[in-house]
């Protein structure tokens, strides 16, 4: 985790030291709507781990799912590759998740509530029990020991394993970030295809090409799922979507579809056959999933740096008429004795 | 009395404890941009200097190198030049006459001596964190460490706060930031402190015009409304109100505003929504995905059977 240095600010950090740049503006060229072209929101403060956690807390939970129903369909093989990726998913999660706070310490103190205001709540608490309830599932599938338990963690883990592949969508979605806002209806499928392909891409890589079909239909079905909406999340956007078509999250995004999308026809073509077409195939998809997430994650920071994606679509709803915004020019309760205006105000007019 | 416009926690969470709700009207029509208040808060709430050990940082647009709030600067003074002419605009409401007489004063009398002729106007505005009746920042806390104060106030408990930083982007004026050498979130108290002992927050007592006024928020509020009044009555008409009446997007600030011009001209939103109004929304959206996750490999499963 790449922290400043003692004494540096976020400032400095953003807009480069003033030795570097000359006279600093914080401002973003070519803004028209605030001065200075200053945005209105606050860049998040999330690193690197964030979008890692997106991608192993999609693959814990859509692993999960997949090793519970190959368990049920009496295909033991794909279950146990399955828990194990779920395991390790789920054990790096709080890892990067903890590691990203500002005081990892205190990493304890989300577990003192649970508020359904926060989806950082929940998705905690969803993450702590899918680890529990994981690991059970993943002891009994490779050793056989605890197999109650690991019957009913499997279960629980299965059904928390939706929530934990999309609520991370949620908790980007529930910020003033434009980008990430306005998609909130789209997000969470980008994220859940994303999480089939990614679990589905690493079980087909290591599990033996006869029992991986339903891997590689995961992947397959995943990947079109994850590109699909992120199209249609990209053109519901319109301007402010715009960070999608630039700047580091536009190319991670044109990465991760292209990559997407030759690895999943490498594994739906070849896959079955090809033990090289099929590691390729998901060597792409896993990492066209990454690039998909990381993209998402860019494109809030460059959303923030915006102002006119802030404050255009607000001026559009207030000009619609679909609300007051804040501000009002009159008085409610009519005029008000005229006498007391001060020569100090009327002076003031220049 | 004050009990108006409650919160979620407040005041009914506090019972006979609760304070009635307090708040600021900064009035931006008499800021003389002096930065007191910048000043008084540093001193009072021990607010680290910004820049650390580097040199000076220097924006170069006008005098406001403070930039914006965040986690060192919890007033922060806007200082934005704006070319009008004083004859052409408008919002001014004056007759063509009365402009060019203020016009012909203005360069008798030598005052019109930035950008020769053209006209300019300074606004100037202290901005702090609006303390709003549904708080975004609050709500998405995971650990509880944002909380309602018996003053209806929003408070970052710095001995729980662990430092996610979820609240720096859900605010919608971007007033919350991270500390970088100590890692937790900091931001305006309104004085907590302070007012536990019935004292005024440090930055509306340092403020030696009166722009930044402390009190009961309804009270605030009829003033406010006195102040709109006297300003368009004296031909001001750009004055309004920001933040004042309970139906915005964030339920209405506990610290208000009058502007002389759009939000977004302070670099303020004009139409702020706390972001969890739309939570049940992005619930309902991540519940339809993750079923359709379920639904997805259970036909993968069924189909890759062979
Ligand atoms: S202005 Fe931002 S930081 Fe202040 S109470 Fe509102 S949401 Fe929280």
């Amino acid at each position: 985790m790449s922290r400043p240095e003692l004494g540096t600010t976020r400032l400095a950090r953003r807009a480069g030291s003033p030795q570097q740049r000359g006279p600093a503006s914080v401002g973003h060229e070519g803004a028209k709507t605030t001065p200075y072209g200053r945005p209105v929101l606050k860049e998040p403060v999330w690193t690197w781990e964030i979008p890692c956690y997106f991608y192993t807390g999609g693959l814990a939970g859509a692993s999960a799912i997949l090793a519970h129903l190959a368990e049920g369909q009496g295909n033991p093989q794909l279950a146990r590759r399955g828990w194990a990726a779920a395991l390790a998913g789920a054990g790096a999660s709080p890892a990067f998740l903890i590691a990203d706070l500002g005081k990892p310490a205190r990493f304890f103190n989300m577990l003192r509530v649970l508020k359904v205001t926060s989806p950082m709540s929940v998705g905690t608490w969803i993450l702590s029990a899918s680890g529990v309830s994981i690991a059970l599932a993943a002891v009994r599938a490779w050793t056989g020991l605890f197999p109650r338990a690991g019957r009913a963690g499997s279960a629980v883990a299965a059904a928390l394993g939706g929530p934990l592949g999309t609520y991370t969508a949620a908790l980007v979605a529930d910020t003033a970030i434009p980008v990430w806002h306005e998609a909130r209806h789209e997000l969470p499928f980008v994220f859940a295809g994303s999480a089939a392909a990614s679990a589905g891409a690493l079980a087909t890589a290591w599990t033996p090409a006869k029992h991986a079909g339903p891997a590689r239909w995961a992947t397959v079905g995943g990947a079109v799922v994850e590109v699909a909406a992120t199209q249609l999340m990209e053109h519901r956007l319109g301007s402010v979507g715009e960070p999608y078509h630039e700047g580091p999250a536009g190319r991670l995004g044109m990465a991760a579809k292209a990559m997407t999308t030759a690895g999943a026809a490498a594994i739906a073509l070849r896959g079955r056959r090809s033990r090289a077409a099929a590691l390729a195939g998901a060597a792409l998809v896993t990492a066209g999933s990454l690039c998909e997430r990381w993209s998402v994650f860019k494109a809030g920071f460059q959303s923030a740096a915006r102002p006119d994606d802030t404050v255009v679509p607000q001026r559009e709803r207030i000009e619609r008429g679909d609300t007051r915004g804040a501000v009002r020019r009159t008085s409610p309760n009519g005029r008000v004795d005229t006498d007391k205006a001060s020569p100090a105000i009327v002076a003031h007019r220049d | 009395m004050g009990y108006s416009l409650p919160t979620t926690a407040w005041p009914s969470s506090y019972g006979e404890h609760a304070r009635a709700r307090k708040g600021f009207f900064t009035d931006t029509s008499v800021c003389i941009g002096c930065k007191a208040c910048e000043v008084a808060c540093k001193e009072w709430n021990d607010v680290p200097a910004r820049n650390g050990a580097q040199p000076a940082y220097f924006t170069g647009e006008s005098y406001d190198n403070t930039i914006d709030l965040g986690a060192d600067t919890w007033r922060h003074v806007a200082f934005v030049e704006q070319r009008k002419a004083l004859d052409v605009d408008d919002g001014m409401g004056m007759s063509l006459a009365e402009a060019a007489a203020l016009e012909g004063m203005a360069r008798s009398e030598g005052l019109a001596t930035y950008q020769d002729g053209e006209g300019m106007r300074w606004l100037m505005a202290s901005d702090v964190c609006k303390h709003c009746t549904h708080a975004a920042c609050l709500e998405v806390c995971p650990t509880g460490s944002l909380f309602r104060t018996e003053f209806g106030t929003v408070v970052v408990q710095e001995d729980i706060c662990n430092g996610c930083g979820y609240c720096v982007p859900a605010c919608p004026f971007g007033v919350l930031d991270q500390r970088q050498d100590d890692g937790r979130v900091w931001k305006c108290t309104l004085c907590y402190d302070r007012l536990k002992d019935d004292k005024e927050p440090a930055c509306a007592q340092a403020c030696p015009t009166n722009s930044i006024q402390y009190g009961d928020l309804d009270e605030l509020r009829e003033r406010a409304d006195e102040r709109l009044q006297q300003l368009t009555d004296a031909g001001l008409e750009q004055a309004r109100l920001y933040g004042a009446d309970d139906q915005d997007g964030v339920g209405g600030f506990g610290a208000f505003f009058l502007l002389l011009d759009e939000p977004e001209a302070y670099h303020l939103p004009p139409d702020p929504v706390d972001t969890t109004r739309d939570l049940g929304g992005i619930y309902r959206a991540t519940a339809a995905a993750a079923v359709a996750l379920v639904a997805g490999l259970t036909a993968a499963v069924l189909g890759g059977r062979r």
